[in-house]
């Protein structure tokens, strides 16, 4: 028998808010002492109130739209109990009735589309860290904004759910509301998945697994899953529905020791904070701030980028963002440059953040295709861009201070190819070549580019040569 | 406010208002008496008079604060043990108005720990007795700052009312206790009780003071999202609410969702006066009918109109009350788990045994009773069949509110069906404790304001209290209306 896999997931994604989701301290928490971002609010002193951040609201618009999905008007937040020193208020705030996100879909490469079931705001818990006989506590990361993406059981393959989840990446980044940073928990995903008979109008009994952190994570633990379930199945036993671990290291899941226990979190309204009302013009302004999303450059740079190339680029928002800005001739040139130079450097991530302007990387291209740099001059001078004393400098300015510019002006060439053809060391060649052997025109082109120091563009030398050797 | 006038210095003021605390130290008003900080504040005023430095509204006025006000002078403990040690490094907002006037708090008052009940018996410190009668109840669970301004020992104090809490106390020792509209004075750093319900309000001896008190607390503040703008002092161009005002793009439903705006009574004269006919019953002590009998005569001969008011929905509000507020208190003291500040047990060698223990010797019977009924009404499977049903009670209360306000300007009725009981009555039988909240309960859930007024005595000489109630944001009516039936 066939077993079709079901797969839904669900999305933790942290806003790159200024402040936090209920109180005005540091939301940014990177590279900064433990506890050193919180506030009352956030470790729960007695008589403190949640103070809604609206920029976390607005991030959620875009957040929405990016996914194709309907904004609510009317949301609200609701308490989630439990006890865990990672949650110092006793109760996570978050939208269990009503979201502010509502239904809408992503569309993966391949074309296939996953509905999104809604998207809820809510505050992030702390982080607690164990050793043998103890924990440690960090609250920074507490009240920290986060949408949490429901999909809709629309998955049936490992290699989908592993592109639903890049495409989430992609389009949190692109819509700029997440540093999307993947190995420190900006993006955390929980898988469920089963399988069920092919045929079968039931879904079989789903397990989670839980808080995988990267797409090859969720495609290798939904693999596994498929694999384990299928295999049971198969052998007439049950699927137990759980919550599992997984580890990259074993490539295994890993469930409970105990049986579940059934949670029971007692969700509540929150009565500290009123309901959200978003007016129908409040949605327009702040959705018509979405920035092209991957969709949008797919059509706009389909025709003129390799498809390999242009999904490679796709992963960096910023590159795309900079095609849009440069001269449309020279979108592939530029394109080659990113996907070949500037993403094969080892400090690439940090060149991202600074790119050159659309002049500079223009007038490189225009200068690449008139032959005025040679693809190792080209490449050369690119790299320079992103020198930071080079901010705002010309291009061709830089590229004379490299002295690689090549000589194209024919008659000038002629006068080097003259004065070469003059010298003796050349005779010999000159008369094997017009003997007909072909070969030593390079010997002849060597002399007159080491004559011209490296300037001459070899073809056109080689065009001249042939000319005056017939 | 006595200051006003010159004749004497707060130094003089904090000094009686201190010998008075002591000399009433058997009622066991205070949580903690700050004398050293209370005469330093004193002389700063006194110095600054002599100055001619314009001083506060209500400079060298001394005050007592319930002990569920955040302020870094004294522990805030609530009257209870799982606070014990807390020094708060925050002021509430509440605290901060009034101190920024001038005001000076003398000490922290006694109350039913985490504010639940209607005795201050719930108080991990031991009862509060009746300013008037030393064998009964102060009433609660404000009840240390209802006998400390009704035994003159401050010229006011603060409470807080999530179901009565200021006008039960208030009227059983015979001072007036106001709780404002929901929303008019900021929650932020009063320890919380039911957020949905909690007020924050005074304890005073005349009207006038009382709206005083109004117009320095009232007001929106960024802190507290659930705050109304500032409607008590309208035209009072205070800048504190700009702030506020920058979360208006987002949440534009903030004002409207909370408190909808109602035909304001202030505009119209007051002239109909309702009573509501489900409160004319055999349990109402008979005393207490008589007293609002008299004052309906007394209104009539001043020309008002008595309307007799219906409001069936009503009967819903203590069974809606009982599951709201608990519902809500378990959820907020869900935060006192001896990790962060307050009481922590020592006995425990892991996490579960650290929340168990802590919150077991922590916590007095009454808010475990609280936080069990709470969780059990949220818990999967019975929210619909409680919460929400409770929820839904509470929105024909709201209506039903409203539909009386549009046959009379203000209701008239006792503040609870009893005067103060005797120490140790009720102690055993909660439910009977929770019928005394009957009548206060459901200005609480409706968000409207309640004032309670001395309104004489019984023939025992136990005090009896009336409370005035009008639609949200008719506080300021409320109180000068109040000043027909003195």
């Amino acid at each position: 028998m066939k077993y079709i896999p079901t797969i839904g997931i669900e999305c933790h994604v942290q806003l790159c808010t200024k402040t936090k989701l209920f109180s005005e301290v540091d939301n940014d928490a990177r590279g900064k002492e433990p506890n050193s971002c919180v506030s009352p609010v956030d470790y729960a002193l007695p008589g403190m109130l949640p103070r809604l951040n609206g920029e976390a609201i607005r991030l959620a618009i875009l957040a929405g739209r990016a996914m194709n999905c309907k904004i609510n008007e009317n949301s609200r937040f609701d308490r989630k109990h439990y006890f865990y020193p990672d949650s110092p208020k006793g109760y996570q705030i978050t939208q269990y009735y009503a979201p502010i996100i509502g239904e809408g879909y992503v569309e993966l490469p391949s074309g296939v589309k996953v509905k999104i079931e809604h998207a809820h705001l809510e505050g992030d818990a702390g982080k607690l860290t164990h050793f043998g006989s103890y924990s440690l506590v960090d609250l920074n990361r507490v009240d920290t904004p986060l949408i949490e993406i429901v999909s809709m059981p629309d998955i049936h393959s490992a290699k989908d759910a592993h592109d639903y989840c890049k495409e989430l990446w992609r389009l949190m980044r692109y819509a700029g509301v997440t540093y999307g940073d993947l190995y420190n928990g900006n993006m955390r995903f929980d898988v469920n998945t089963s399988v069920a008979p092919e045929g079968s109008k039931k879904l079989g009994t789903r397990t989670e697994v839980k808080n995988l952190n990267s797409f090859r994570s969720v495609e290798r633990a939904v693999e596994y899953e498929i694999a384990r379930q299928t295999k049971l199945l198969e052998a007439g036993e049950k699927v137990v529905q759980e919550t599992l671990g997984w580890s990259d290291a074993t490539g295994k899941t890993t469930g409970q020791r105990s049986k579940e226990e059934a949670k029971d979190y007692r969700y509540m309204p929150e009565p500290d904070l009123p309901p959200i009302h978003l007016t129908t013009e409040f949605i327009k302004e702040e959705s018509a701030k979405l920035p092209l999303m991957p969709a949008d450059y797919r059509t706009k740079f389909g025709s003129v980028i390799a498809g390999d190339t242009l999904e490679v680029l796709l992963d960096y928002p910023e590159l795309m963002q900079k095609l849009g800005e440069i001269d449309e001739k020279y979108v592939k040139n530029a394109s080659n440059l990113f996907a070949s130079v500037l993403l094969a450097e080892e400090k690439s991530a940090e060149y991202l953040n600074d790119l050159p302007s659309a002049k500079q990387l223009n007038d490189l291209a225009e200068m690449n295709e008139k032959k005025e740099l040679s693809s190792t001059a080209t490449k050369e001078v690119f790299l320079r861009l992103f020198d930071p004393q080079m901010r705002g400098k010309d291009t061709r300015a830089i590229a004379k201070e490299l002295g690689v510019i090549q000589e194209n002006d024919l008659g000038a060439l002629e006068v080097i190819v003259d004065a070469v053809l003059a010298k003796p060391e050349t005779k010999k060649a000159q008369d094997d070549f017009r003997a007909g052997e072909e070969k030593v025109i390079g010997f002849l082109v060597g002399q007159v580019m080491k004559e011209s120091h490296g300037k001459a563009n070899p073809s056109a030398v080689q065009e001249i040569l042939r000319k005056k050797l017939a | 406010m006595k200051i006003a006038d010159k004749k004497t210095t707060a130094t003089k003021l904090v000094k009686t208002a201190l010998e008075k605390a002591k000399k009433y130290a058997d009622y066991n008003i205070f949580t903690f008496i700050d004398e050293e900080g209370a005469l330093a504040r004193a002389k700063e005023i006194d110095a600054a008079i002599a100055r001619g430095e314009k001083v506060g509204k209500l400079a060298g006025v001394p005050y007592a604060l319930k002990d569920n006000f955040l302020s870094p002078r004294g522990e805030t403990t609530a009257s209870a043990h799982i606070l014990q040690g807390f020094k708060s490094p925050v002021t509430a907002t509440a605290v901060a108005k009034l101190e920024a006037e001038g005001a000076i708090m003398i000490g922290r008052t006694n109350l039913d720990a985490f504010a639940h009940g209607s005795s201050t018996e719930n108080s991990y410190f031991g009862p509060t007795h009746n300013a008037v009668d030393f064998e009964r109840v102060a009433g609660g669970s404000s009840g240390g700052s209802a006998v400390a301004v009704a035994l003159d020992i401050v010229e006011f104090a603060t409470g807080t009312d999530t179901g009565g809490s200021i006008r039960q106390p208030a009227s059983f020792n015979g001072v007036y206790g106001l709780k404002p509209t929901y929303g008019c004075i900021s929650r932020y750093g009063v320890v919380a009780m039911a957020s949905s319900t909690d007020c924050i309000g005074f304890f005073s001896k005349t009207p006038e003071d009382m709206d005083l008190l109004m117009s320095v607390a009232s007001g929106q503040d960024a802190k507290d999202m659930t705050t109304l703008p500032d409607y008590y002092n309208p035209t009072d161009a205070r800048t504190g609410n700009s702030e506020a005002s920058s979360l208006a793009p987002v949440v534009t439903g903030l004002a409207s969702s909370i408190a909808p705006v109602v035909a304001n009574a202030s505009e119209l004269p007051v002239r109909r006066i309702g009573v509501i006919k489900e409160f004319d019953n055999e349990s109402v002590d008979a005393d207490i009918k008589k007293a609002l009998k008299e004052k309906c005569e007394a209104l009539k001969k001043k020309g008002y109109e008595i309307v007799e008011l219906e409001m069936p929905a009503l009967k819903y509000a203590l069974a809606a009350y009982y599951i709201i507020v608990p519902a809500e208190v378990a959820s907020n003291l869900s935060r006192y788990d001896g990790v962060r500040y307050g009481f922590r047990s020592e006995k425990s060698d892991n996490l579960e045994d650290l929340y168990l223990n802590t919150r077991s010797e922590g916590f007095m019977p009454e808010n475990k009773r609280r936080i069990m009924i709470g969780n059990f009404v949220l818990s999967s499977g019975f929210y619909d069949a409680y919460f929400l049903k409770a929820a839904k009670a509470r929105t024909l209360i709201v209506q039903e509110y409203e539909k009386a306000f549009k046959k009379c300007d203000f209701i008239l009725t006792p503040v609870s069906p009893n005067p103060a009981f005797k120490l140790g009555e009720k102690v055993n039988d909660p439910v009977a404790m929770y019928l005394e909240d009957l009548m206060s309960v459901s200005l609480n859930l409706a968000g409207v304001p309640g004032l309670a007024i001395p309104a004489g005595k019984t023939d025992a000489g136990l005090p009896i209290g009336l409370q005035l109630v009008g639609p949200r944001r008719s506080d300021k009516n409320l109180i000068e209306f109040s000043k027909e039936l003195e």
